[in-house]
């Protein structure tokens, strides 16, 4: 293909990507903020995806099978987790005003300006070969789509792709990335950019892969077909070629920590997240955006191995459709990798820059006595100075070790890159969850697992540069054969990658969690671990700790906030402050503690927190010493203490409450049951008294009465006073029932017995009334467990009430026995007027006599049916009543049988 | 913390370990064979299959 088309089309390619970046930053004010949004910012985060996804996966796969699965699979591991882990960095970092992994680190761990230099030359050592990486698949894709033989093409076309390349990336990431002084500003136009780019390079890939697998093959199904017919792609079918099942595992962990740390993820998911709800939507589109430009890896490489088994396996994307004829085809795909890479190159780069400056050249430029910074009025061109300049150095430092290095395979400098990242996962994670994890243990855990990173991966593959001598590997330095970097201390049979993982980071993490343990933490650490961990519940309460005392005015506050500001942003923040900010006099005044700590803060976003801390520290002095800092977080997580206790407490009460209050509110229903019974006892008592008292007069009165009368009168008496006791009898029977004292005595009764019992005890009753009794009892009888007497006692009640309500001129009462359901029921009808619909609960109230006899008079005691009931009820039975008016009442009652018997005695 | 949210966060605890156990080994090691399934080799069904089923749990339990 010709290059002035590779060309035209880089061009214009990389005008849409400056154009979408100038959209996004225009709008970036105003509503249509594109940037607010979960998908544009699942896509952003897809920079995950670099050439060497897009070309290197390929690769991977022509010689391993699935062995380029696990840098995938991985991240779609720890997504799952993001709702929590990446939602706690994320609010950390707002609330703190974080601008870079470095300061996170650094702040985490007391503001401290070493450890996250530290962390910043970890970074920029491991991701530099990693940025040389894109330079060289860019050059090397522009070669081989312009047709140059691989080999030559590299380093010789001219001009030098790679250097243009660099210098048009600095470019772009300083027109959009440098805008805003303050780091922690939302960088709109940058992150649609990356997020059009990952657009871009998931056509670009799904587009070849279409045309590999239904263009040169008839589908998935063929193409996989004709693969098994070769025999040597056989083995990338299965995990023969994929590395030891150890192997599989740490890339998997190496990966799931790269996409949290690697400085370009933790710029695009932790400091350009707008909204933390966008986690939600991310946590699956991202996994789903790398299975969709994965699927296709496989069947491209084993395309590639068929039919082009002579060709880079690294640029099968391009020489596929290349030598089909599909020019246009093989053009998107470079576009994809064009994408893919600088896509990598301007967000790392970014990261970098960022932490460069603030993290490594301000603080020492701060320092350095001959430079007078402190003495400037405004340095703010200073800072944007220094920042511009790191982006610049950067990508030359790429390009220089793309120069002296470009030789080295894809894949294996990205996952160099990841190691390196890797280290910092003790410090972070353990900086969010374990608040004794303290500076020494951070500083001590990186320096170790960087070197022990340093000495196994990068430094030996010096000797393929020719820097190192080859005996340096095989004998290691000095013969001394146990410090050989691929087996250090004689471990041997590991991959390099798996080797120096686990050397570095076993002793990263054992260095910070024994470190931390032997050490103490000063003051400024232990604030700023509490702020971290317990970012969700105590972070306001923590900004109230007012670390600085007040020596220095408002004035001189002013002054320093314009010299790292600038004048326009000073007076947005500062003037809302109330202070006359033009009355000398008010100038003079000390500052406010609480103002002095939002200075912190605001500088912090501008050079980081370790340097905004010195700034601060070098104009006023703390005013808290350790014990009182200690005292006073103590109090308060105390005080939070007290005040959950409290609150649980007082949600105990509230229901002990509710529930008090339906007790006494059934106390007081009882209390009035219990004065209407008793009202209703004295009443009942009354009339046969009175009664009794009456006749008793006339017999006194009248000793003339004949005997006929007197006989008559002293047996209404008789008859009053047998009531009475019955009465009294009932009262306390139903007293001692209610009360559980009633007496039991449990045996085997035969229901028949009793029914045949109970009516002939009433016989004279029966004879009385001329009534016939009809009972229907089963021939087998069944036998139930209960008080034979109280049985009794229920029967008799119900014969003789039926007896009482029977018609009067022709009575007819029926006793029924049967057995339902393992139940045996015993019902009792008469043939009487019946029951009343609203009278047949009624019935068992006490002192209810809903029914008359024939003459009016009432009978009984009003208390029978209620003790029937409760014997009944006592026996785990029912008792009920059935009528239909005017023709005759049933009374019915239930009693369980023995489980598992249907006995018939 | 509110029921749900705690409810939501056992969820992708349990689901994070599901997705390790199925993306490693032994696991993997039962698919390990040659032979196809519906034209695929069955390693590479099993992996992406299960790859999906883990993004569509997390949209199913994130989203509700």
């Amino acid at each position: 293909m010709a290059s002035w088309v590779i060309v035209l089309a880089s061009i214009l390619y990389a005008a849409v990507l400056f154009a979408v970046a100038y959209v996004g930053d225009r709008w970036a004010g105003t509503r249509r903020r594109l940037t607010n949004n979960p998908t544009v910012y699942a896509l952003s985060l897809a920079v995950y995806c670099t050439a060497w996804t897009f070309y290197g996966s390929v690769g991977r796969a022509a010689v391993t099978g699935v062995g380029f699965l696990p840098i995938y699979l991985g991240p779609t591991l720890t997504a799952v987790l993001w709702l929590f882990v990446l939602r706690k960095m994320i609010r950390i970092s707002k609330v703190n005003r974080i601008t870079s992994i470095a300061d996170f680190i650094g702040s985490r761990y007391g503001k401290h300006g070493g450890l996250s230099g530290l962390v910043t030359i970890i970074a920029v050592v491991g991701i530099i070969p990693y940025l040389a990486l894109q330079l060289k698949a860019i050059t090397t894709s522009f070669s081989v789509l312009g047709g140059a033989s691989e080999a030559t093409a590299e380093l010789s076309f001219f001009p030098d792709t790679a250097l243009l390349l660099a210098l048009l990336m600095s470019a772009f990431i300083i027109l959009f990335g440098t805008r805003h002084l303050d780091a922690t500003e939302h960088d709109a136009g940058l992150v649609l950019s990356i997020a059009f780019e990952s657009i871009i390079k998931l056509v670009a890939f799904m587009a070849v892969g279409l045309f590999v697998t239904y263009g040169l093959y008839g589908g998935f199904g063929d193409l996989f077909a004709q693969a098994t017919a070769v025999s040597q792609l056989r083995p990338l079918f299965t995990l023969n070629e994929a590395g030891s099942p150890g192997d599989w595992v740490w890339l998997t962990l190496l990966s799931m920590l790269a996409i949290m740390f690697l400085p370009r993820q933790f710029q695009m998911a932790v400091l350009e997240n707008v909204d933390e709800r966008h986690l939600l939507k991310a946590s699956w589109l991202f996994p789903l955006y790398l299975l969709l430009i994965n699927i296709f890896v496989l069947p491209i490489a084993l395309a590639g191995n068929m039919l082009l088994p002579n060709a880079d396996a690294d640029f099968f994307v391009l020489t596929l459709p290349l030598s089909a004829g599909q020019g246009g085809v093989a053009l998107l795909a470079y576009v994809g990798g064009l994408s893919a890479a600088t896509g990598m190159l301007i967000v790392s780069t970014f990261a970098l820059s960022t932490m460069v400056s603030n993290d490594l050249v301000v603080p020492l430029l701060l320092r350095w006595p001959a430079l007078r910074l402190n003495q400037r009025t405004d340095l703010t061109g200073v800072l944007l100075v220094v920042r511009r300049l790191s982006i610049l150095v950067i990508l030359l430092l790429a390009y220089g070790y793309f120069h002296v290095a470009g030789g080295s395979p894809l894949v294996s400098i990205g996952l160099i890159s990841f190691a390196a990242v890797a280290q910092f996962a003790p410090a972070i994670l353990g900086g969010i969850y374990w608040k004794q994890g303290n500076l020494f243990g951070a500083m001590t855990g990186l320096i170790v697992g960087f070197l022990f990173w340093f000495y196994t991966l990068p430094l030996p593959s010096l000797v393929d540069l020719g820097g190192l001598p080859a005996s340096f590997v095989s004998d290691g330095p000095f013969g001394l054969g146990w410090l050989r970097p691929y087996a250090l201390f004689g471990v041997t049979d590991l991959t390099p990658l798996t080797h120096s993982l686990m050397w570095s980071l076993l002793l990263n993490a054992g260095c910070y969690v024994i470190g931390s343990l032997l050490t103490e933490q000063t003051i400024l650490e232990h604030t700023q671990a509490t702020r971290f961990v317990d970012v969700f519940e105590r972070s306001e309460e923590i900004d109230r700790l007012q670390m600085w005392g007040s020596t220095i005015s408002f004035g001189t506050l002013r002054t320093l906030v314009v010299r790292f500001l600038g004048e326009r942003r000073t007076r947005d923040f500062l003037h809302s402050w109330p202070v006359d900010w033009h009355d000398e006099q008010a100038l003079n005044q000390p500052a406010a503690p609480e103002l002095v700590n939002q200075v912190e803060k605001m500088l912090a976003g501008a050079v980081g927190a370790a340097s905004a801390h010195v700034i601060i520290a070098s104009v006023t002095e703390p005013t808290l010493t350790f014990s009182e800092v200690m005292n006073m977080l103590d109090e308060t997580s105390q005080v939070l203490r007290y005040s959950r206790e409290l609150e649980r407490q007082s949600q105990e009460l509230e229901s002990k409450t509710v529930a008090l209050h339906e007790a006494n509110e059934r106390l007081k229903e009882l209390d009035k049951m219990k004065s209407e019974f008793v009202s209703h006892v004295t009443h009942e008592l009354r009339t046969p008294l009175t009664s009794i008292r009456a006749f008793s007069e006339i017999l006194l009165d009248n000793p003339s009465l004949g005997w006929e009368q007197r006989s008559q009168f002293l047996t209404i008496i008789m008859g009053e006073s047998q009531r009475l006791t019955r009465l009294i009898n009932n009262v306390l029977d139903l007293s001692k029932i209610e009360s559980g004292n009633a007496d039991w005595l449990l045996s085997d009764v035969d229901m028949g017995e009793v029914v045949r019992e109970s009516v002939a005890a009433v016989g004279q009753l029966f004879r009385e009334r001329a009534i016939q009794p009809e009972l229907m009892l089963p021939s087998a009888v069944p036998i139930v467990r209960a008080d034979r007497d109280r049985l009794v006692q229920v029967m008799l009640n119900l014969l003789s009430n039926a007896i009482k309500f029977s018609n009067p001129t022709a009575g007819r009462v029926w006793v029924c026995l049967d057995v339902v359901d393992n139940r045996v029921q015993v019902s009792v009808r008469d043939n009487g007027e019946g029951l009343h619909q609203d009278d047949m609960e009624a019935v068992f109230d006490r002192f209810r006599q809903v029914r008359r006899k024939h003459d009016g008079n009432p009978t009984g005691t009003g208390l029978g049916l209620p003790i029937s009931r409760h014997i009944v009820e006592h026996f785990g039975g029912r008792l009920w009543a059935e009528s239909e008016p005017g023709h005759g009442a049933t009374f019915c009652f239930t009693l369980p049988l023995p489980l598992g018997e249907t006995v018939y005695g | 913390m509110k029921p749900k949210w705690q409810r939501k966060r056992d969820r992708l605890v349990v689901l994070f370990l599901l997705g390790g156990l199925l993306f490693n080994y032994p696991i993997l090691a039962l698919f390990d064979r040659e032979g196809m399934v519906v034209g695929i080799p069955i390693l590479y069904l099993f992996l992406f299959c299960s790859w999906l089923f883990v993004i569509a749990l997390v949209a199913w339990i994130v989203e509700r």
